[in-house]
Formats: structure tokens, C-alpha cells, sequence
């Protein structure tokens, strides 16, 4: 069984920004809401590095572990999905996870958040496959037609990888030993733990 | 001959002249050289940027990533540029931990000694029966303010309980869905009475603060326990030791439960993770602690003292409970004491009617 894994490769990151696009574009995200964000670090000056960030789909997921509601649930390939359904917005998932990956439609006096929206590795979520109520709710869902998120699908240098993590990590693997680099397999060991 | 050997003979010496010169150079040379890497170095910091700065080591920049560091990113929104925030775990570490395990505990101490106080010591009672003589301890306005406080109080506590530890305790009793529509209304609730029962908290505390200044004789109202464990009651003005403890108590602990309520119900005023994290821990510890010693507040002002939530009630109690329970007060309002007819009330004479063996 596939275990879902993102990895950024910062040497190829150019910050084009066209994953944040292509999730909007997938999701229909709504306004204000990004599950994807391109961050840059030492902007501006030498060695400067770029990485497209999102829900990592934690082993261990510390936004499931602090829902007073336990709507969260983690699927067979590994990917943290929830239930808007049972969502109520309380907020505690953003303040757990590490990623700033949860996002909220508003941000509003007497804590109104509504439903929290986040990435879903393109794999919609609980309700029925790529129905129009999954769309409306969670967006695409190409992991049920066989497709990659759309993010990575998108990515023009081939710095987001997703898929199988083994598969991304011989990928990336390979390219470390090619250009004789240090490799960075950025935010997995935060993700999945220490072994990986 | 002689000249061509002398001749050959010079030659031979200018040689190994050269020779012992050129490695006398290179010893030198040898030693001298890796020093201008000195010089190099002192030059390129002259011009401003050292060698670590055109090649930086991206272990540093990964190390940073790792301790939170933000960077530049084109989405709007709190702290975006932060790639990795560490609090959340520990967050969810004291918060699943030490809070959803331990704070039970402090409510189940609070239950259990107050089932060991009415067993052991048993009611309160009034030493005299109630003649049907009553004296006015709390205004209408007091009453309204108390009550519209504790109503807010119940209402918060079942809500916020029901969050922290709704999860463990209803889902296996509701389902999800039940329970997540439950959590809905109960986090609402939570949300829009939260700020004005921290209002009422405040007024409470302007209104009652001259009357809970620690005296003496509160000192000795301690050293006596309260007359809880037998013996003379002991003496008291309006507020006797225990309430200024409950005053304070509330002012203070419950002060910092409405500051941080305020914070996490406003996540409008730039509030980063961090700060909601502690908020929401401090929020959950004093809360507890605050309900613990609440129950034995209601304890205490209902069944555990006869007569005492007549005052609350209907505002009048009976001038044997006052000068039973706070004999300086009813020294100084004595001479307003009324018929309990004539107030309107039916406490001190339904009370006497109600213990009256049958």
C-alpha cells in the first residue's frame, strides 16, 4: 500500500507560484483560503531558498490529535483527510499544526471561523467519489481517478513531488547523487517522524 | 691550466650559491604564503561581504527553518511566512496531556470533599429557630448581578467542558454527529456569552471590592476555620473570610480565565499561534480550578447552610442567620430588621416551618 508523501526540492524551487495557482484552479478553493503557499527564505540574497508548502499528511497528525470533534481521519494511502460535515471551527487544528496547512473562510470577532479548508493531497474527502457535493466541499478528487495532486502535476522544474513516498525518495535520491548535493528532504522528519 | 680549474672552480661555488639561496626562498616562501589567506580575508571583509555570505551553507538555512524562521511568501494571512511552528506539538502535548488528565482530577477532589464536608460536618443549621424578623443583605441590583453571573458561569462551564473533554466522554454517547452538532452550539454558546459574562465579572468586582478588603477579623475567622469543625462560630462583618477568598479568587483567577477568553475569542487583533496556545492552556487550568472551588461555593450557599440562599433568593435573611453567621454586620443593621410580612418574603418563617419537627 501506497503511503502519499509531498517533498519540495528547494535546489529546483523557483517560486513561480504555479502550484498555488493550479490548487486554486483544481480545488475552486475559496476566497482568502490557500492550501498551498510558496515561502522564501534569505529572499533576496545568496542562497536564497524557495518551498512550496502544504498539509504534509502527518503519520502522526497533531491537527487530528486536539479536534474536540475528531473529525479527521487518515486513508489507506496515508493522507489526513476530515469531515466538514463535523468540522465546527474551533481554530485548535491551525494552533497545532506545524505547517500553517489548516485554513479558515473568515477570521471573525466571537472566533466565527466556518469550516476549516485544507489541502487534501487532490483526494476530496469523506462523501462520495468526485460527487458534486465532495467538489463543492473539498474540491478534486484525481487521487480516486488515478492522478497525482495537481500541484506537483503542475510543478514546471519537477521540484514538488507527490506520490508514493518511496518513489519520491528514489527520485529524489537519484538527484542528490547526480549534482553531488547534500539532500533536504524538507519537513519530513517534522511529518513523519525521525526515521524517514 | 691552473686558471681554466680556477675558473671552473668559481663556477661550481656560484652554483651551489644559487642553489642554497633558491631553497632559502622557498623554505621562506613556503611559510610566508598561506599567510596572505590573512590578507585575502581581510580584504574581502574590507569590501563588505565575507566568504560565508557568497556561500552560504544551506544547513543554516534549514536549521533556521526548523526554529520557525519566516520568510517571504505572497499569501496574506498570519504568520504565512513561517514554514515550520514547533509550539503546536507542545501545545497538543500539555493540552491532550497534562490538562485532559490531570483537571479531572481537581474536579473529582472538589466533588469528593464536598460529599466528605456533608457527611462529617454535616448541614450548617441555624442554632435559633427564625422568629419571622428579617434584615435586607443583598439589593435587587446585587441579585441580578449575581444571578445573571452564575447563569453565564453554568452555561460556560458545561460548554467549555463539553469541549475539552466532549471528544473522550460524548462522542461514545452521541456519535459524531451528534455530538459535532451538540459542539456547535455548545462552542457558540461559549463564544458570544463569554464576553459578557467577563463583563459582569468586572462589575462584580467594582461592586462588592469594598466589602471584601481582608481585615483582622477575618484572620481570626480563618484560625477558626470558619466554625466548620464544631465549636463558636466565629465572628464576621458582611463578608466573612471564606466569601473574600471566593471574592478574590474570582477577581483574580477568574480575571485571567476573561482576559484569556477574550484573546481566543477575538483572533482578530493580530494574535499569533503562540499567544493562542498559552491563552488557551492558562484559559482551560483556571477555568477548572475556578469550577472546583465554584461547587463548593454552591455548595456551601445552598444545602450546606441553612438559610443562606435566602439572601441570594429573595434578598432578606432571617436576624438569626445574620447574627449567627455574620455578627458584626447585623450589629451594624440591626435596627433595620423588619417583619418578614412586611418585605414581602416568606424566608425566615418558611424555613422555620419547613425544619419544624414533625
Amino acid at each position: 500500500m501506497a503511503r502519499m508523501k509531498f517533498l519540495c526540492d528547494a535546489e529546483r524551487c523557483i517560486e513561480c507560484n504555479a502550484c498555488v495557482t493550479a490548487c486554486k484552479n483544481e480545488n475552486e478553493v475559496p476566497w482568502g483560503v490557500n492550501r498551498r503557499r510558496v515561502v522564501t527564505i534569505n529572499d533576496g540574497v545568496p542562497g536564497e531558498k524557495s518551498i512550496s508548502v502544504a498539509c504534509m499528511h502527518c503519520t502522526d497528525a497533531p491537527c487530528a490529535a486536539v479536534c474536540p470533534v475528531d473529525c479527521f481521519y487518515t486513508t489507506d494511502d496515508g493522507i489526513v483527510l476530515h469531515d466538514k460535515d463535523l468540522c465546527i471551527g474551533c481554530g485548535y487544528c491551525f494552533y497545532a499544526c506545524p505547517f500553517g496547512a489548516p485554513q479558515y473562510p473568515q477570521q471573525e470577532a466571537f472566533g466565527v471561523r466556518g469550516k476549516m479548508d485544507k489541502c487534501t493531497f487532490c483526494a476530496g474527502g469523506p462523501t462520495a467519489n468526485n460527487s458534486n457535493d465532495e467538489y463543492a466541499k473539498y474540491g478534486a478528487n484525481r487521487v480516486a481517478e488515478g492522478k497525482l495532486p495537481a500541484c506537483a502535476e503542475m510543478c514546471s522544474t519537477k521540484a514538488l513531488l507527490a506520490g508514493d513516498g518511496d518513489m519520491v525518495a528514489d527520485i529524489f535520491r537519484e538527484r542528490t547523487l547526480r549534482r553531488s548535493g547534500r539532500p533536504q528532504t524538507w519537513g519530513w522528519e517534522q511529518a513523519y517522524g525521525a526515521g524517514v | 691550466m691552473k686558471k681554466q680549474g680556477d675558473a671552473k672552480a668559481r663556477a661550481k661555488r656560484v652554483h651551489v650559491k644559487i642553489m642554497l639561496w633558491s631553497i632559502l626562498l622557498i623554505a621562506v616562501g613556503a611559510m610566508v604564503a598561506p599567510l596572505s589567506g590573512y590578507l585575502f580575508v581581510e580584504l574581502a571583509s574590507a569590501q563588505g561581504s565575507s566568504f560565508e555570505e557568497v556561500n552560504p551553507r544551506s544547513e543554516t538555512t534549514w536549521r533556521s527553518v526548523r526554529e520557525g524562521v519566516s520568510g517571504i511568501t505572497t499569501v496574506q494571512s498570519p504568520e504565512a511566512g513561517v514554514l515550520i511552528h514547533n509550539g503546536g506539538e507542545n501545545w497538543r502535548q500539555i493540552r491532550n496531556g497534562l490538562v485532559a488528565n490531570v483537571m479531572p482530577w481537581v474536579l473529582a477532589a472538589a466533588v469528593i470533599a464536598i460529599t466528605l464536608a456533608y457527611l462529617i460536618g454535616g448541614r450548617n443549621r441555624l442554632d435559633h429557630r427564625p422568629t419571622g424578623q428579617v434584615v435586607l443583605r443583598w439589593k435587587l441590583w446585587e441579585r441580578v448581578l449575581h444571578w445573571t453571573t452564575a447563569t453565564l458561569f453554568i452555561v460556560l462551564s458545561i460548554t467549555g467542558l463539553s469541549l475539552l473533554f466532549g471528544r473522550a466522554v460524548l462522542i461514545p454517547i452521541l456519535g459524531p454527529a451528534g455530538f459535532a452538532a451538540y459542539a456547535e452550539v455548545a462552542m457558540m454558546s461559549h463564544n458570544y456569552s463569554g464576553p459578557f459574562f467577563a463583563a459582569c465579572v468586572a462589575a462584580m468586582a467594582l461592586a462588592w471590592v469594598w466589602h471584601n478588603v481582608p481585615n483582622k477579623t477575618d484572620w481570626e475567622w480563618f484560625k477558626a476555620g470558619g466554625g466548620i469543625f464544631g465549636g463558636k462560630h466565629p465572628s464576621a462583618g458582611r463578608m466573612n473570610g471564606g466569601e473574600k477568598v471566593w471574592f478574590w479568587f474570582v477577581v483574580l483567577v477568574g480575571g485571567i480565565v476573561c482576559i484569556t477568553g477574550v484573546v481566543l475569542n477575538f483572533p482578530i487583533w493580530g494574535q499569533t499561534r503562540e499567544i493562542m496556545q498559552q491563552a488557551s492552556l492558562v484559559h482551560a487550568v483556571a477555568a477548572i480550578l475556578w469550577i472546583g472551588l465554584f461547587l463548593g461555593h454552591a455548595y456551601i450557599g445552598t444545602a450546606g447552610t441553612e438559610g443562606a440562599i435566602d439572601g441570594m433568593a429573595t434578598g432578606y435573611v432571617s436576624v438569626e442567620w445574620a447574627k449567627q453567621h455574620h455578627d458584626l454586620w447585623y450589629e451594624d443593621v440591626k435596627d433595620q430588621a423588619i417583619d418578614a410580612s412586611e418585605a414581602g418574603v416568606k424566608s425566615g418563617v418558611a424555613v422555620s416551618q419547613r425544619d419544624k419537627p414533625a
